[in-house]
């Protein structure tokens, strides 16, 4: 599959333009085509390889989670990019697809507070389970009291 | 017939079966604080301190015990980030802390020394904390290097203690992000010196005030 074809198929699938030039694509879906732009990118387009995700913190525009995943045989890589609405903090969960989101969810959801829905085991990672707060939101202020240490 | 694959049998925890361990280390934990030995003992010294020229006896007594207890400050292996290298070094053939009477030992309970290199994190201080508590008295704790010192670069995160004297009481400061072998030797020769002015009958200081 080429990559105009990727980008043809795109469009025909989730009826959004694909940006950028080259072999990486990035795509921008609702929140509620997360889920389908994902088996889009795994079984149709090939990307097998599950590169990383994570989100940004927008403030008041809210939330954007950003995933890539990649067509190693052809290298096509795919930029999926999805944008919650100012205040929410549930996404698709993106582990019955791709086994290697499992941890990579984890951490977001314990940097940010996102709540992937149909993720297994959804815990903190990193943080210890006592912790209060997502500390890589920008409204977490960063002296937040943690007793007895700090 | 058909076959099934083996079902992996997961053992328990290990640390279930440490119950004695963690009765014992209750037990530590609640002796008084700042008192580093029973009452009886503490009376009897400061009886014959106070004596007409007792403090001969005791200064006596302390400078020998002083310099047994100088002469083999073993630390204990605890790296806790990238200042575990200089310390590792330290201890290595070319700076030979041995010479010093020190040997690094991997438990706590024949330990004297904790060296703190590194940062200490939340999540960490705790365990910190145990392994301290763990050391059997009289015990000393090096803070080597900024992060352990104040919290060095990662004062203003939100994940890291900033200095380790908020924990433990620290004997010796040691600056530097990581400070070298020679550093560190010439923060251990000050413990060392720190240890030779112990006295029996003093009282250790008390970790600082947590503030801001």
């Amino acid at each position: 599959m080429t990559h105009e074809q990727a980008r043809a198929r795109i469009q025909e699938r989730l009826g959004v333009a694909a940006e950028g030039e080259g072999s990486l694509l990035t795509v921008t879906v609702p929140p509620e085509r997360w889920r389908e732009a994902g088996s889009l990118a795994k079984d149709t387009l090939g990307c097998l390889y599950f590169n990383f995700l994570s989100a940004v913190d927008w403030k008041d525009q809210g939330l954007e989670v950003v995933t890539r995943v990649e067509n190693l045989e052809v290298g096509l890589a795919l930029m999926l990019k999805t944008r919650l609405g100012a205040g929410q903090s549930a996404c698709a969960s993106l582990v019955p697809l791709y086994p290697g989101a499992d941890w990579m969810e984890r951490e977001c959801f314990d940097m940010f507070g996102i709540r992937f829905e149909g993720h297994p085991d959804l815990r903190r990672i990193l943080l210890p389970q006592d912790w209060e707060g997502h500390p890589l939101l920008k409204s977490y202020a960063v002296d937040t009291p943690h007793p007895p240490y700090r | 017939m058909e076959i099934k694959a083996p079902t992996p049998q997961i053992p328990p925890a290990v640390w279930t079966e440490f119950k004695d361990l963690q009765e014992w280390e209750k037990y530590h934990q609640e002796r008084p604080e700042g008192d580093k030995h029973s009452a009886l003992f503490e009376s009897a010294t400061e009886g014959v301190y106070n004596f007409p020229g007792g403090f001969v006896a005791t200064g006596l007594a302390d400078a020998v015990l002083n310099w047994a207890r100088k002469s083999s400050v073993w630390p204990v292996t605890f790296g806790l980030a990238c200042c575990a290298i200089e310390m590792m070094a330290t201890f290595a053939s070319r700076f030979d802390v041995e010479r010093l009477g020190m040997v690094p030992w991997a438990s706590p309970r024949h330990s004297d020394l904790m060296i703190v290199s590194g940062t200490v994190t939340i999540k960490m201080a705790p365990m910190l904390k145990r392994i301290y508590d763990q050391m059997p008295d009289p015990k000393w704790a090096v803070s080597m290097g900024s992060c352990a010192n104040s919290g060095g670069p990662f004062r203003h995160g939100y994940h890291v203690v900033k200095g380790v004297d908020r924990v433990i009481p620290v004997d010796v400061y040691v600056p530097g992000c990581p400070p070298p072998p020679e550093s560190l030797l010439n923060g251990l020769l000050l413990l060392q010196e720190q240890i030779a002015h112990f006295r029996q009958t003093g009282k250790r200081a008390a970790p600082t005030e947590k503030v801001d």
